[in-house]
């Protein structure tokens, strides 16, 4: 199977029936998690009706580590078996994943101010996700100025995994030490501490997340294909145009 | 070693260097990287901090006071080994009062005592309707679950 998509062509092929379909699952699960997360979801014995936020917020989370996590994984696989798609999946994923970042701090922010009463707050958890936003926005940049494609790719690779040490942290830095964010609610040994009836949305959410991511980077994989082959082709006529005036 | 393992190793090496000197960096700044003291761990400091310092704990039950109106208050932050009071005048957040979690920022007092410049409530990481909480405290099983 990857080694499959190792094909261009032969992944094309086959993204192309999947990317609207995963487009169209992750709009519907995001319109029945909104409505469920928004309506339909009793509000919190103590937070009252801004637990809302949190439906928004937590699955935006997962999403900045997951898609780090993506990056990193891509990004070794790439630098040591020279996958031919593997760059491509850590570059596309990038942005995706600092909106998510973006989106959790935002709307963390907002929940802060009337809970705790601070929009901000330098503690472990929410400094080191801060953190991962300007790592991500590193990882861009370095595509972004480095010319040659292939140095691109080995020089982010190296950022990226040096910058997935961060992701433990983030995870672990509620119970290292003493912060204002609350501890996981869900990713704990003792299973999830929020009540069914709200756990059904954040799922929800979490589903139209990660189908929404899987319709962007596929979308963002395709047009990366087709950018490098136009490169190519521009190259190629460069060097034709070139020969043509030395005679 | 083949190209692909010497590839394999320079990451593997790259990550673990990274990961040794985040890992010291972070163990040796310890007591930064926390947000807040607990009222034993301030207890226990040899000297009392000088400036503006954080304090993590329970609003203790029965400890809070309105002074003047509803602009000053007063109250006991716990974590059920030391106490510390503390004096505040200002907003408080919707979540505070007796038994939740607060973080107060302000100096050390002469007596002992926190002036805090500001009060923040920290959320625990329960979430339940109002109607669970409701049942949980018919059924007594609320105290020993969550404490409050």
């Amino acid at each position: 199977m990857i080694s499959d998509l190792a094909n261009p062509e032969r992944f094309e092929r086959l993204v192309r029936p999947v990317q609207p379909a995963l487009a169209a699952i992750s709009l519907l699960l995001a319109a029945a998690g909104l409505y469920y997360a928004l309506f339909a979801s009793p509000p919190d014995y103590q937070q009252g009706e801004s637990v809302r936020i949190m439906y928004v917020h937590v699955p935006a989370s997962w999403m900045a580590l997951f898609c780090y996590s993506v990056i990193a994984i891509s990004s070794a696989t790439g630098f040591i078996w020279k996958h031919p798609l593997a760059d491509v999946t850590a570059k596309a994923t990038a942005p995706i994943g600092a909106v998510f970042t973006a989106l959790a701090l935002f709307t963390g922010s907002i929940w802060g101010k009337p809970m705790w009463g601070a929009w901000w707050a330098w503690d472990a958890r929410l400094t080191s996700v801060l953190i991962l936003f300007f790592l991500y926005l590193g990882y861009m940049a370095i595509w972004e100025t480095v010319e040659d494609k292939s140095r691109a790719a080995r020089l982010a690779a190296v950022v990226a995994i040096v910058g997935f040490v961060n992701i433990p942290i983030i995870h672990f830095s509620v119970d290292w030490w003493n912060s204002l964010h609350q501890p996981a609610s869900i990713f704990r040994p003792e299973g999830p501490t929020v009540a069914p009836s709200m756990l059904a949305p954040l799922f929800l959410m979490a589903l139209a997340y990660t189908t929404g991511y899987g319709a962007l980077v596929l979308a963002a994989m395709k047009n990366e294909l087709i950018a490098r082959r136009l490169q190519r082709l521009r190259d190629v006529a460069g060097r034709k145009a070139s020969t043509v005036e030395v005679k | 070693m083949t190209k692909k393992q010497k590839r394999f190793a320079f990451l593997a090496g790259i990550f673990a260097a990274a990961a040794l000197a985040v890992g010291l960096v972070l163990s040796a700044l310890e007591s930064a990287v926390a947000y807040f003291y607990t009222p034993s761990e301030l207890a226990a400091l040899d000297s009392a901090p000088k400036g503006v310092i954080r304090l993590g704990g329970l609003v203790e039950d029965g400890s809070v006071q309105y002074t003047d109106g509803k602009t000053e208050v007063q109250f006991v932050v716990t974590d059920l080994t030391a106490r510390t009071s503390v004096r505040y005048s200002g907003a408080l957040p919707d979540l505070f009062r007796e038994g939740q979690g607060v973080v107060v920022e302000g100096r050390l007092a002469e007596d002992g005592g926190l002036a805090a410049m500001q009060v923040l409530a920290k959320h625990d990481e329960n979430y339940m309707p109002r109607e669970l909480e409701k049942a949980l405290k018919e059924q007594g099983h609320w105290k020993d679950q969550y404490g409050k």
